[in-house]
């Protein structure tokens, strides 16, 4: 309370003791206020402790990982010399940054297009309901549930030259079997298939509850005009699906950038480098080999943070712009 | 679409001499279960430390995720619309950066080999969805009930424990079946910081399965289906809490 308040001429004693009383409630709702955001933040506190420790602080690493020349040794004797932006550049120039940066587009776009599209068919598919229609949902998840390394190891023995499935039906229709994952030709396309067969029950799902939210009604109004069964899907699911749409293929964008064990299982990246992404490039050089290059392959990492991180602010955009 | 796990099953079943039979085997005639057998006799410990890993990550981020959702959700603390883009941010860092960062540290820190490092990498994939999902669910909840508990002289962890916690159920529910997978699953944390070590998860007993007698896919898949069991079964008990996950995940109401 400030002298002011005390200098100013006595009001009625009815008001004061009005003023008075307000003055203390509000007052008292300050305090209230103080106490529920310190009690919030008690609250918040052990998470902000943790994204500190096990985010930032490795992030960091990551960061001064790139910046200096590290060996297994400089981990444990601490001694690693500044080498500044050395690391980026040796990366930038390496004969892998292109086809690594081509392939992890392709890789991305071409995964998304079919996620999506397939997605999309299954999620119009179970919308019409039928018998049997949960269970079918339900089972069709399971891609997208198994361990990685599970369907990785699949989709091997499936692809596989000699005694894999996939050639052999191939044989039934009279094509010539193809060295699936050992070609440069189609490693690429190998596993590019494997990872829409994983991504298909996020689209769908999400798709699916997209369309739970488009009114019956115009369905009906638009049969009742006459339009038909693609009619109705261009004029009316398209158009109102298409603020899920985006949150979907900004997520799965987001995700398929990540992807790293199913290329690692069922390629290594190689023959070559004909399936390199960032994501397994960076992991061959910090750890895919016997003299692990920890400074470009933490510089490799931070570039594709930097991309994940472009498309991750759009989506939030994205999300911003359909909640206002 | 599901061909792929019936043909993981097929081959798990399929004794060794028939592998490379042209035309193969499309069921299982002449099944055989030394597959089974071989995981039975090799992988057990793996599937011990993988359980331990998941069920340690699921209490690890149910403890963080809970308490700071309700303040999101209900006490509205200051700095809590930079928070939630924080974790947003958080979720798309590549595993593969998050996985370098954190092998320097547990050099440094002497930790590299256990199971309970693992389960600390691991949190990192979990706890900004768990927070996510928690927070959602919660903003849910009526203000009534809260206000209710209050009037009633319970403080805030006594509101959050006995009226916020049971009640959110669902998400509960919800984040531990997503945390316990993705840490059944995880590979690359584990390659790069449990290589080698005593307590090995099952996705790395798979990969050196793989390596090592890349010959007997038999017991690959066998080893690779017995892998999957967790998944199948939280499919089977908790479908719903699967696909409120996913939508809950992408898309905020």
């Amino acid at each position: 309370m400030t002298l002011a308040h005390t200098d100013r001429p006595p009001r009625s004693p009815v008001a004061s003791r009005a003023t008075h009383r307000t003055r203390d409630a509000r007052a008292a709702v300050r305090r209230q206020r103080r106490r529920t955001q310190l009690t919030a933040w008690a609250f918040v506190a052990p998470l902000v402790v943790y994204l500190a420790a096990f985010y930032l602080y490795p992030l960091y690493r990551n960061l001064d990982l790139s910046l200096h020349h590290y060996t297994v040794r400089s981990f444990v004797d601490g001694n690693a010399p500044f080498s500044g932006w050395a690391n980026f550049s040796q990366v930038l120039h390496d004969p892998t940054f292109w086809p690594a940066l081509t392939n992890t587009a392709v890789f991305t776009l071409a995964s998304l297009a079919f996620q999506y599209v397939i997605g999309l068919a299954l999620a119009v598919f179970f919308n019409r309901h039928f018998r049997l229609a949960g269970i079918l949902r339900a089972l069709f998840l399971v891609p997208w549930l198994l361990p990685l390394i599970v369907s990785s190891s699949t989709w091997s023995w499936m692809l596989n030259s000699e005694s894999g499935i996939v050639n052999h039906t191939l044989h039934l229709v009279g094509i010539a079997p193809v060295d699936w994952l050992t070609s440069p030709r189609w490693a690429l396309t190998s596993v590019i298939i494997a990872n829409i067969w994983i991504g298909i029950p996020f689209n769908l799902v999400v798709l699916y509850s997209g369309l739970q939210n488009v009114p019956a009604e115009l369905y009906e109004a638009a049969s009742l005009d006459g339009a038909g069964a693609w009619q109705q899907f261009r004029r009316i699911t398209f158009p109102l699906l298409r603020p899920v749409s985006a949150i979907t293929l900004l997520l799965g964008l987001v995700y398929t950038l990540k992807v790293f064990d199913l290329i690692w299982i069922m390629t290594r990246g190689g023959p070559g480098n004909s399936s390199s992404t960032l994501a397994t490039w960076s992991y061959k050089l910090g750890f895919g080999t016997l003299l692990p290059q920890f400074g470009p392959g933490a510089a490799v990492g931070n570039i594709l943070i930097l991309i994940a991180l472009l498309f991750g602010l759009l989506y939030i955009r994205v999300q911003r712009r359909q909640e206002a | 679409m599901l061909f792929p796990v019936y043909w993981m099953i097929n081959v798990s079943l399929t004794p060794q001499q028939d592998m490379r039979k042209s035309p193969p085997d499309l069921f299982p005639l002449h099944p055989t279960f030394t597959g089974y057998q071989a995981v039975l006799h090799d992988q057990l410990p793996y599937l011990g430390t993988s359980l331990l890993i998941g069920l340690g990550t699921v209490v690890v981020t149910l403890v963080l995720s809970a308490p700071a959702a309700y303040a999101l959700a209900k006490l509205r603390p200051r700095g809590g619309g930079f928070l939630g883009i924080s974790l947003l941010i958080a979720q798309m860092v590549p595993g593969i950066v998050m996985a370098m960062g954190f092998y320097g540290i547990f050099l440094n820190l002497g930790i590299m080999r256990t199971w309970w490092g693992l389960v600390v990498a691991d949190s990192t994939l979990a706890v900004p969805f768990g927070v996510m999902i928690f927070t959602a669910f919660m903003s849910g909840i009526p203000d009534e009930l809260t206000a209710a508990a209050t009037i009633d002289g319970a403080g805030a962890l006594r509101t959050f424990w006995s009226v916020v916690l049971p009640v959110s159920r669902n998400a509960v529910v919800t984040v531990s079946l997503f945390s316990f997978l993705w840490a059944w699953s995880d590979f690359v944390f584990a390659n790069t910081l449990d290589s080698g070590g005593d307590f090995q998860p099952i996705t790395l007993g798979i990969y050196r399965y793989i390596g090592n007698n890349n010959q007997e896919w038999n017991s690959i898949m066998a080893t690779a289906v017995v892998a999957s069991i967790p998944a199948a079964v939280l499919l089977v008990l908790a479908q719903r809490y699967v696909a409120a996950g996913v939508t809950a995940g992408a898309v905020k109401d």
